[in-house]
């Protein structure tokens, strides 16, 4: 089997947001990266289906150069190869334009699969696996919990299919069918994931990493301004040493809130 | 520029999802007194169609379809394209539910035009409408433009406008039907039943106190750290969904849009960053304490009492004083 994995470059977690001069970007200079948390799920997703059934787990990341070190990665877990959509503006880039990049140099290779995740830790669009499922004219599924490639096909049907669990809201999920090739974006936490080994690391030195640049560039929305949310609450933030601060909350408990 | 809004109601099984009000609020506001029309895909939903008719729209447009009856991104796409067309509005207003995430984006890329998801205000700048969304897990907040033909798409993110503030007509809305073709064969996803996993025993929806811990607690081996607080509260420990999904706390103790929804008296998030998902299932908490040593936290926003502190310092000393 010919998977995709789509995988894109996020600040860390403890990233400290800070505004460019314009404001409408952040300080890139400032941050650190690393790769999208339910992205390193689709990867773990894809290494498993490769395990299973055979073939070849491709990393496909659009981005600025920076994104090399999250393929270098994804390589080192044990991706085959990779390819780069490579443009400076593809970091803020909108998710129609990052979709279409990714499109244009998926197109000629043969994918059975296609993950990517569910959304991105950044712009959070949740839109970029479901348009290029669009763009690339493949069914797709979103959310999605558990895969189950059937290589045979659904009885009476001679193509390969893939039945996959969707999560629902508030506890529900449902399983849906669809041919291959098909997009499937994964949730954060569906597996347990592996690290790079010193001979993955090793190992993903000598692998391929093919640089595309990106054929078309349009935007479907612009960022006028970004700013630091304003407080829609008023908290009573507690200070003091521990002591101090335990004292004065659990009095405030009692006391004004009477929740205790 | 002539606005005409449109809204897609979100039903399944004859049932609405709250979350339309909503979004009809959201459209009121960007509509500002020009006309608004709800589009309920679905088939035969009648007793949906006359709720919604309460509302002051212009009206409510049924697209009923064989393919509507089980949800499918495709079946949607094929019918909810052709109600745009014909109804030509300026902007698709959604409520940002799993559903319309799963749709949506095929929808605006299929008709190519712009999509902007989880929106929480709209902001008029010299009347062109700019769209206010969260960006980077709630670090950040950004004001956004589409760009490109009308119409253009627009989620609303679930708790961000008020179904309250809905306006409802004088009278009924006209409800009426409007005819699409569908080719059931065209639809390639085949859905099976919604089910859900089997329930247990916690029912974290009665419970007066809920301690509930997230990333920031590290291990499972600190758990005991929560749970003494817990059990000088007389509360209830939950998490996060990071903390589930590792298996330190089992499934039904997770809080947020893909967990159990909570409002209990008392609600203390320890290491909790609050992402959106997480605070839908709990900012309806009476009193919300914080604890983060980020002091930018997200969850701030919605806390009543916040100590910008380490846990493992914090907790500990905040038993003590409940135990004297
Ligand atoms: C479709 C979908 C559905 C989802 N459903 C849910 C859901 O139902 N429930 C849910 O919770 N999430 C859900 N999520 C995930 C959600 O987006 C967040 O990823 C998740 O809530 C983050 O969990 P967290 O706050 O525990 O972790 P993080 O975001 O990693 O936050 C950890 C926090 O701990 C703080 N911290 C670290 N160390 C300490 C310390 N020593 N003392 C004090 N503070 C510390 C950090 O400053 C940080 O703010 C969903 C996501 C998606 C896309």
């Amino acid at each position: 089997m010919q998977i995709a994995v789509c995988i894109k470059q996020v600040p860390t977690r403890e990233w400290q947001p800070r505004l460019d001069d314009a404001r409408t970007w952040i300080r890139e200079q400032d941050a650190s990266f690393e790769m999208n948390e339910p992205d390193a799920y689709a990867l773990e997703a894809s290494l498993r289906l490769k395990e299973k059934h055979g073939g070849e787990v491709v990393v496909c990341s659009a981005g600025p150069a920076r994104v090399a070190q999250v393929v270098r990665e994804a390589l080192a877990r044990g991706a085959d190869r990779a390819i780069h959509v490579e443009d400076d503006r593809l970091g803020s880039a909108d998710a129609f334009v990052v979709a279409e990049a990714l499109a244009g140099a998926m197109k000629d290779e043969r994918f059975d699969l296609v993950l990517t995740g569910l959304q991105s830790d950044d712009q959070g669009f949740a839109q970029t696996g479901v348009v290029l499922a669009e763009r690339l004219g493949l069914p797709h599924a979103t959310i999605i919990m558990d895969v189950q490639v059937d290589v045979q096909g659904v009885p009476g049907e001679s193509t390969p299919a893939v039945r996959v669990k969707r999560e629902l809201e508030g506890g529900w999920f449902q399983w849906v069918a669809m041919p291959l090739p098909a997009v499937l974006t994964i949730q954060s936490g569906i597996n347990q994931l592996r690290y790079a080994t010193l001979k993955g690391i090793m190992a993903a030195k000598k692998k391929e990493i093919r640089k595309v640049t990106p054929a078309a560039f349009a935007p479907r929305q612009k960022i006028v301004s970004i700013y630091v949310p304003e407080k829609g609450k008023k908290t009573q933030m507690i200070a003091g040493s521990p002591a101090e601060a335990a004292k004065e909350l659990v009095r405030r408990l009692r006391e004004e809130a009477r929740v205790i | 520029m002539l606005k005409m809004i449109l809204v897609v109601a979100e039903q399944r099984g004859g049932a609405l999802n709250r979350a339309t009000w909503e979004t009809i609020a959201a459209a009121q506001q960007l509509a500002s007194g020009q006309p608004v029309t709800v589009v309920v895909p679905g088939s035969g939903k009648s007793a949906v169609a006359t709720e919604l008719a309460t509302a002051q729209v212009k009206e409510v447009v049924t697209v009923d379809h064989a393919t509507l009856d089980l949800y499918t991104p495709d079946g949607y796409t094929a019918a909810l394209r052709q109600a745009i067309e014909q109804l030509a509005p300026t902007t698709v207003l959604l409520p940002h539910t799993y559903q319309t995430r799963d749709f949506a984006p095929q929808l605006a890329a299929r008709m190519d035009r712009a999509l902007i998801t989880d929106v929480v205000a709209i902001k008029n700048a010299g009347g062109e409408a700019m769209f206010v969304r969260p960006m980077f897990q709630g670090k950040l907040t950004a004001d956004v433009v589409p760009q490109g033909p009308v119409p253009h798409f627009i989620t609303c993110q679930i708790g961000a406008f008020r179904a309250d503030q809905a306006a409802r007509g004088t009278s009924p809305a006209p409800v009426r039907s409007l005819a699409i073709t569908a080719d059931a064969t065209a639809i390639r996803q085949k859905p099976e039943a919604p089910f859900q996993e089997a329930r247990q025993a916690v029912d974290l929806s009665q419970a007066e106190r809920i301690v509930a811990v997230g990333r920031g607690i590290k291990g499972q081996e600190h758990l005991p750290v929560a749970q003494k607080l817990a059990d000088a509260l007389g509360a209830e420990l939950a998490a996060s969904r990071p903390i589930c999904d590792a298996g330190w706390l089992p499934m039904e103790r997770q809080i947020g849009s893909s967990g159990q929804t909570v409002a209990p008296k008392l609600y203390v998030a320890l290491g909790i960053s609050g992402a959106i998902q997480h605070l839908v299932g709990m900012k309806g908490s009476r009193t919300i304490v914080a604890i983060n040593k980020d002091a930018d936290a997200p969850i701030f926003e919605v806390a009543d009492y916040g100590i910008a502190g380490d846990l493992f310092e914090m907790v500990p000393a905040i038993v003590a004083e409940l135990q004297k």
